[in-house]
């Protein structure tokens, strides 16, 4: 329960009565006088020591009073109105040079009243732990009911207090679609417009609120404000900008909001999810956050120097992202406004020195799968498993078919001229005196001592008329080492094979050339022609002491040989490597008169399954014949529905295990970071220095341990943070109503805006905490307060007034965000593909745009089919170029922290809802839904177009000036049906069958005027 | 023609408001003023924010009102361009004095042996002003006497995607904004139909090509309206600039005009100022409709000043687009950059390097006697550069990255024609004389433009930012 709801009544109790209008309201310094000197005065007399001038610092109540150019209560008798007032160029501050403005009049009027007033001090604001503190009693008559919760009562006093009164109530047709996109980034289906129009129960909004609060869209709305704080990426940014897998990091944030994460431990398990004792894979996943800077590749960039840039980068985005701080601009100096040091700027860093990179090169990605993945693993796992047993299972039925089946497979073997033959050796000896003896099966086992080298030379008749080559099969045996294939360590090293032909007469002897050779496996550098090269130092290996198999080799002769009455071919079989006894302890020759002689035997037949078959029934070991039938059963017609079925779960596992890969942060030992004098990273004079937060906001303890990521992240969460929760609730006032209560969100510190609210934003802040950082329970309050629920519409009077909408006398209206406007447009025609999560996707995108991207070069090709519709924020980010229509609408490259977007209105934002295919194809499907689904005459369509584009029935003027559109075009594509068929076929989703292409087309180019209406891109 | 609405111009949208401000007025100042324009002159016509600039009155006369950025990305040699040095040549084969390179960044030379390596191309001295230019650049040798040369440039970032950012930004960090946007915020544009910053790429035949980030040409966080506009010569002249298949220009002008009777309706409803400007941004598309397909259209250019140019036109080429770079700029975009794209000569650099020289020298003086004979150059600044210069040390038979001194040329509005002005070392490593570091260049190039650069200001995470940082002095030398 809210703590709202729980102590809400007591609070309202225990309020103060707001005083009576004051008539001059006191001067505060932090609000009214510290932006003035900031700006004015503290690039020279600020906290930077190094540009102090004249030994005068304002930034603080000891510097500025002991130097004496203030008196407090006498500004008269003060220097320092003396010098902001001076003609004198030689005296008057700021000084000419500065090309700083001299004060206003109305700031010096400040400065005035702040010294007779005693020149008082107070710490920045948001330097100071939030305090609640109860929310105003509104004693108006008119407006004592107005407020439904605290945060009203602080707007409502506000906005007396500046003579404003709240809006209207926002029509309830306006409200279900505002808070549709704030919540969900998505318009509301007309249905659901309808259904909450109709329902009239009391607690109706508060459902809507509720089901939009478990909507799984609402982490997706989240996301995209996060992702652009985090600056989320699909590429490294940097020159050759290459791809790498973050998606899991992006469908973290999205299920983290969609669980409803609390904060505080959203911010340990990015910062530090791989530092958790026993770290789930989602935590891993989340420390990706520590991963998704930019980073290059580009050759001569020197590793330094971007160790240096990369620490940089960590640092403005980790104080941006959760403290608003601008401390980035202390890497070359102390902070020229804020009391930032460049020593705080590098203990900063410090915290992220143990985190794992290259520093110019391609990043190690990780298979982490999330838990999702590991269960759907797991489950494959075992229904393969389940199939695989099966297969095995006795059946008589099966049996009877593998007795056919070797029936004709035997014939084919023994008819085909393809077949190799194993040939027993007549003599086989060993150079260095081991036993070679001659098995059962006609392989050839070694025993007796292991020399260090050794050749092997076998004789084998050669009755075949023609032959062309030899088979050599390395085999495993159990006496030797590691059950695998030689003595030494289970892996052997054949420096090469040499064959000689002894003719028929048993007379002359002459080297048979060896033309090729393949093997159905090479350890990596050991190549099977490394066994035919003529060298003695080089060889061929099979990883026999790591993956202990059976292997074997086919040889080419150059030419084939004739065989028959005494021929004899002698192979030679030398280990020369410099690896000691890595003789090959078994093995066995064949020979094949095959014209082109490969490992391959009939039906893919495995060489050692062949030899089985060869071999009769009887004779068959137990082993021998449970592989023959296993092979049956896996090439087997009556099993192909099973395996069909293993082959599409290995397909998907293959696909879960390439989506899981992804960069994490992993942990090691931590360089040395020191303070680099006026951020130049060749230098290296400067002070050595470990993790520590910046030290005007305190210090961690911890003892003599170095001070790590999970310690930084428990001091951003910690209670006596004074930022992060301002900050973060900051960042969700400005999605509810548009702008932050401290408006630039990108700056907390001296030279950031003042809060228009400061209580509010500190009692929302203290909410936050002590709700356990509950982000549902934030949103559910904004949108719950009569606040959120006013219209946006206001007079031109109200408008002049508060032209900025400082004091939310209305709600405020604005375009979509540019991934909002995409889904609102696909949303309306029904095309939105709704799946949340996975790899980013590739929308059309114009031909070429990708042209000037190099190492590689590029060429983009779009997606097919669902991902072509899905939400614009799976869109492939590509950073260095960007999606042009997302980019158009303001999107960032994120490249840094964007915690606030521009929201631009221009040329080219029109050409892209005109011009874009997503939007020409969007408006075509829309026009077929509303021929097929609107009603018949124009009027009924037009009233169905904009109850679901913009949630109302068309007015009069709209469907006059769309009927006239309508016929008009309906004409012209009448008459020109190509034309119509060429608009109409745009996109690769079909266009209905059963409409006619004219009213088709006609009907696109009214829904082309909605899409493209200002009311339908923006929210209100 | 388009039927132009009550509110033809950019209305004041809120934004404005919001207390950003530009030259220094406060704040508070600003929106009090801007807000009392809204109440007395609610509805009336203005200049959109995008025509108009920031900077009122200019801070001085101007001598330029528009720039040609011709940027030759991947690091112009120097040393056979327009730096020549004996000494080099002297010295070639010997090991480069440590003296010079102790300590020193590097890029793909690190840990390798360092060796002078002779200046690979002859010079020649051209013109009345006897400036010394590369014999590879034979038509820019023609125009010697309009040209400022640098030869003491200095910048910061010796990879490139760093040091094109730096020479377009002036910082090596990403969202900032490039200069192109920085004129158009501070000066506005003068065309109607096209946007004030265009940016047009060319590949050539003898490099590899650098890739060139959109950030280049981004607003940074400046209002997104200034962004850089990227032009094609060839294909789809700029991105969803063509209507869609089966759509007529009378069906796209219809569509477009429901839009803007539609969006007039709503406003009359709810009074926002944001819609007119909507309304003025649909026909400013509708006209870049046809404006921009008119302006890429080259066929309209006689023979001779083709053949000057050196193309046929939509062939993608730097000539091809030097010359679209003067249609631009007689139709008053403030901001044209050209990009090149083949200057990283690794390897092979003299063979190379005259091939690129090659692919520019014609069209880019072309380009300087086009606008003289049509009166533009006097008011029209051109610049030649590139983001560093590359070392006096071979690489193979080539040259790695130098950041410590390289060269540029200026040339048309306000600039001292004929000049060569500054100096490397005897062997073109170190800048020895009249340093002009890269924030010197921008400081000057405003200063032509008419603008203090320590006065265009944009208040940016509580800082005031400016394009040349905390730096930047104006050489004072290159002015006529």
């Amino acid at each position: 329960m809210s703590l709202w709801l729980r102590f809400g009544p007591l609070l309202l109790a225990l309020a103060t009565a707001l005083p009576a209008q004051a008539a001059e309201r006191p001067v505060s310094f932090s609000r009214d006088i510290k932006p003035i000197l900031a700006s004015k005065c503290y690039a020279c007399h600020g906290p930077d020591e190094q540009n102090r001038k004249a030994d005068l610092r304002l930034d603080t109540a000891d510097g500025a009073h002991e130097s004496g150019v203030i008196e407090p209560g006498k500004p008269d008798a003060s220097e320092l109105i003396a010098r902001v007032t001076s003609q004198d160029p030689d005296e008057q501050m700021p000084p000419s040079d500065s090309k700083k403005p001299p004060l206003t009049a109305e700031e010096l009027a400040l400065l005035k009243r702040w010294i007779a007033a005693g020149a008082k001090y107070d710490a920045h604001w948001s330097y100071v732990p939030p305090v609640r503190t109860a929310p105003p009693v509104i004693e108006t008559e008119k407006w004592r009911d107005w407020a439904r919760n605290p945060i009203d009562a602080f707007i409502l006093a506000q906005q007396l207090e500046h003579q404003l009164h709240p809006a209207a109530d926002a029509e309830r047709r306006t409200l279900i679609r505002r808070l549709t996109f704030d919540l969900t980034g998505l318009p509301p289906s007309e249905t659901e417009v309808a259904a909450f129009l109709a329902d009239e129960s009391p607690d109706a909004y508060e459902r809507l609120v509720d089901r939009l609060l478990r909507s799984p869209h609402l982490g997706e709305r989240l996301a995209v404000m996060w992702l652009d704080a985090v600056r989320f990426a699909d590429t490294g940014g940097y020159h050759s900008d290459n791809h790498r897998d973050v998606s899991p990091y992006r469908d973290w944030v999205i299920r983290a909001f969609n669980e409803n994460m609390p904060f505080d431990q959203f911010t340990l398990e990015q910062l530090a999810g791989d530092l958790f004792p026993l770290a789930t894979n989602d935590q891993k996943i989340a420390s990706g956050y520590n991963r998704l800077l930019m980073t290059t590749e580009e050759g001569g960039a020197q590793a330094k120097e971007y160790t240096a840039k990369y620490l940089g980068d960590r640092v403005r985005n980790v104080s941006s992202v959760w403290l608003g701080a601008t401390l980035g601009c202390a890497e070359c100096h102390d902070h020229k406004f804020d009391p930032y040091t460049a020593k705080d700027f590098y203990s900063m860093g410090a915290f992220f020195a143990d985190v794992q990179e290259k520093a110019v090169g391609r990043q190690d990605q990780t298979s982490v799968p999330t838990n999702e993945q590991l269960a759907r693993l797991s489950a494959i796992d075992q229904r393969i498993a389940a199939l695989n047993k099966a297969l095995d299972e006795p059946s008589a039925e099966l049996d009877a078919a593998q007795a056919k089946w070797e029936e004709a497979t035997l014939a084919k073997l023994t008819s085909s001229s393809n077949a190799w033959m194993v040939v027993k050796p007549s003599e086989v000896t060993s150079a260095n005196q081991q036993t070679l003896t001659v098995q059962d099966d006609q392989s050839v086992l070694a025993s007796g001592e292991n020399p260090a080298k050794d050749t092997y030379t076998i004789t084998l008749p050669a009755a075949l008329d023609k032959i062309t080559g030899l088979r050599l099969e390395a085999l495993r045996h159990e006496s030797l080492a590691n059950q695998g294939l030689s003595r030494a360590n289970g892996n052997f090293v054949l420096t090469e094979v040499s064959v000689a032909l002894v003719n028929s007469s048993g007379a002359q002897s002459q080297p048979v050339k060896l033309k090729s050779a393949v093997a159905d496996f090479s350890q990596d550098t050991y190549p099977i022609a490394h066994a035919i090269d003529g060298k003695n130092n080089t060889g061929w290996a099979v990883a026999g002491h790591q993956q202990p198999a059976d292997h074997v080799a086919a040889f080419t002769f150059e030419k084939p040989v004739s065989g028959g009455g005494e021929a004899r071919l002698v192979v030679k079989l030398a280990h020369d490597s410099q690896f000691p006894q890595h003789n090959i302890g078994r093995f066995r020759l064949a020979l094949t008169g095959q014209d082109q002689p490969s490992l391959t035997t009939p039906d893919g037949l495995p060489v050692e399954l062949a030899n089985i078959l060869q071999t009769p029934a009887a004779q068959r070991s137990a082993a021998a014949a449970h592989k023959l039938q296993q092979h049956f059963r896996r090439v087997a017609s009556e099993t192909a529905a099973t395996r069909e079925e293993v082959a599409q779960l290995e397909q998907e596992k293959k696909t879960i295990t390439d989506q899981a890969s992804t960069l994490i942060t992993m942990s090691g030992s931590p360089r040395t970071v020191r303070i680099l004098p006026r951020g130049n990273w060749l230098d290296d004079t400067g002070e050595i220095v470990a993790p520590a937060i910046p030290a005007f906001l305190g210090k961690l303890e911890t003892g003599e341990r170095r001070a790590s990521r999970l310690d930084l992240a428990q001091w951003l969460v910690a209670r006596e943070n004074p930022l992060t929760a301002r900050v973060f609730v900051n960042r969700l006032w400005k999605i509810m109503y548009g702008h932050g209560l401290a408006r630039s969100l990108e700056d907390y510190g001296t030279q950031g805006s003042y809060p228009s609210h400061p209580e509010l934003l500190d009692w929302l802040a203290v909410e936050f905490m002590e709700s356990d950082w509950n982000v549902r329970h934030l949103l559910k309050l904004m949108a719950m307060s009569h606040t959120y629920q006013q219209a946006s519409t206001t007079s031109l009077a109200v408008r002049a007034k508060d032209p900025a909408n400082d004091w939310l006398a209305r709600q405020d209206a604005y375009r979509l965000d540019g991934e909002f406007v995409r889904d609102n447009a696909l949303a309306i025609s029904g095309l939105l593909v709704r799946n949340v999560g996975g790899p980013s996707v590739k929308p059309y995108q114009p031909a070429g745009y990708w042209q000037f991207l190099n190492f590689p070069r590029r060429t983009y090709a779009n997606d097919h089919g669902e991902n072509l519709y899905r939400r614009g924020l799976y869109t492939y980010w590509q950073r260095s170029f960007l999606n042009p229509s997302l980019v158009a609408f303001d999107v960032p490259s994120r490249e840094e922290c964007t915690n606030e977007r521009p929201r631009s209105n221009t040329p080219l934002q029109a050409l892209v809802l005109l011009n874009d295919p997503t939007f020409v194809e969007a408006a075509r499907v829309f026009a077929g839904r509303m021929i097929q689904q609107g009603g018949t005459d124009a009027p009924q369509r037009l009233d169905y177009a904009f109850q679901r584009a913009v949630g109302r029935p068309a007015t009069p003027g709209e469907i006059q000036v769309l009927t006239a559109l309508v016929a008009k075009h309906r004409a012209a594509y009448t008459a020109d049906p190509a034309s119509a068929q060429q608009l109409v076929a745009e996109g690769e989703s079909q266009p209905p069958e059963n409409v006619d292409v004219s009213e088709l087309a006609a009907w696109t180019s009214v829904a082309r005027v909605i899409l493209n209406l200002h009311e339908t891109v923006t929210r209100n | 023609m388009f039927r132009p609405t009550q509110l033809p111009g950019d209305a004041l949208t809120r934004r404005m408001f919001l207390g950003r401000s530009a030259c220094g007025i406060g704040a508070t100042a600003l929106a009090t003023s801007l807000a009392s324009t809204f109440t007395s002159a609610a509805r009336a016509a203005s200049e959109p924010s995008t025509r108009r600039g920031v900077v009122h009155p200019l801070h001085f006369a101007p001598k330029a009102k528009r720039v040609i950025f011709m940027t030759m990305a991947g690091g112009m040699s120097h040393l056979e361009t327009f730096d020549y040095k004996s000494k080099l040549a002297e010295m070639n084969g010997q090991p480069m004095p440590e003296s010079f390179t102790k300590g020193q960044p590097i890029a793909q030379l690190q840990n390798a042996k360092l060796t002078c390596f002779a200046p690979q191309h002859p010079f020649k001295k051209y013109g009345e002003s006897g400036q010394n230019i590369a014999q590879i650049f034979p038509h820019l040798g023609e125009v010697a006497d309009e040209l400022c040369i640098i030869n003491s440039l200095k910048t910061e970032a010796i990879n490139h995607d760093p040091a094109h950012t730096f020479m377009n930004a002036g910082t090596t960090l990403s969202g900032r904004p490039s200069m192109g946007s920085w004129l158009w915020y501070g000066l506005g544009c003068e065309s109607e139909n096209l946007p004030g910053f265009v940016v047009l790429t060319s590949n050539g035949k003898f490099g590899q090509g650098q890739p060139i980030a959109s950030r280049q040409w981004h607003s940074g966080f400046l209002p997104g309206e200034f962004q850089g506009v990227q032009f094609r010569s060839q294909g789809e002249p700029v991105y969803y600039v063509r209507r869609p298949s089966g759509v007529s220009a009378a069906q796209q002008q219809d569509v477009i005009e429901s839009i803007a009777a539609l969006n007039r309706q709503h406003d009359e409803a709810i009074h926002d100022p944001e819609i007119a400007t909507r309304i003025a941004q649909y026909e400013m598309a509708f006209r870049m409709q046809t404006s921009v397909p008119e302006l890429v259209d080259l066929a309209q250019e006689p023979a001779h000043v083709l053949d000057m140019y050196g193309t046929q036109g939509g062939d993608g080429s730097f000539a091809a687009n030097c010359l679209l770079a003067r249609r631009l700029a007689e139709r008053g975009v403030r901001f044209i950059q050209l990009y090149h794209r083949d200057w990283d000569h690794h390897g092979g650099v003299k063979a190379q390097i005259a091939g690129t020289a090659g692919e520019v020298d014609q069209a880019a003086a072309a380009l300087i006697k086009d606008l003289k004979q049509r009166d533009l150059l006097k008011d029209t600044l051109l610049v030649f550069g590139t983001e560093f210069g590359r070392t006096p040390m071979a690489q193979g038979n080539g040259r790695d990255h130098h950041i410590k001194g390289f060269s540029c040329w200026l040339a048309g509005g306000g600039v001292k024609p004929g000049l060569t002005y500054g100096a490397t070392d005897e062997l073109g490593y170190n800048v020895t004389e009249n340093l002009v570091h890269v924030h010197d260049l921008h400081a000057t190039m405003l200063q032509l433009m008419g603008i203090d650069h320590e006065r265009l200001t944009y208040r940016f995470q509580g800082r005031d930012f400016k394009l040349t940082d905390v730096a930047g002095h104006v050489v004072q030398p290159l002015l006529a």
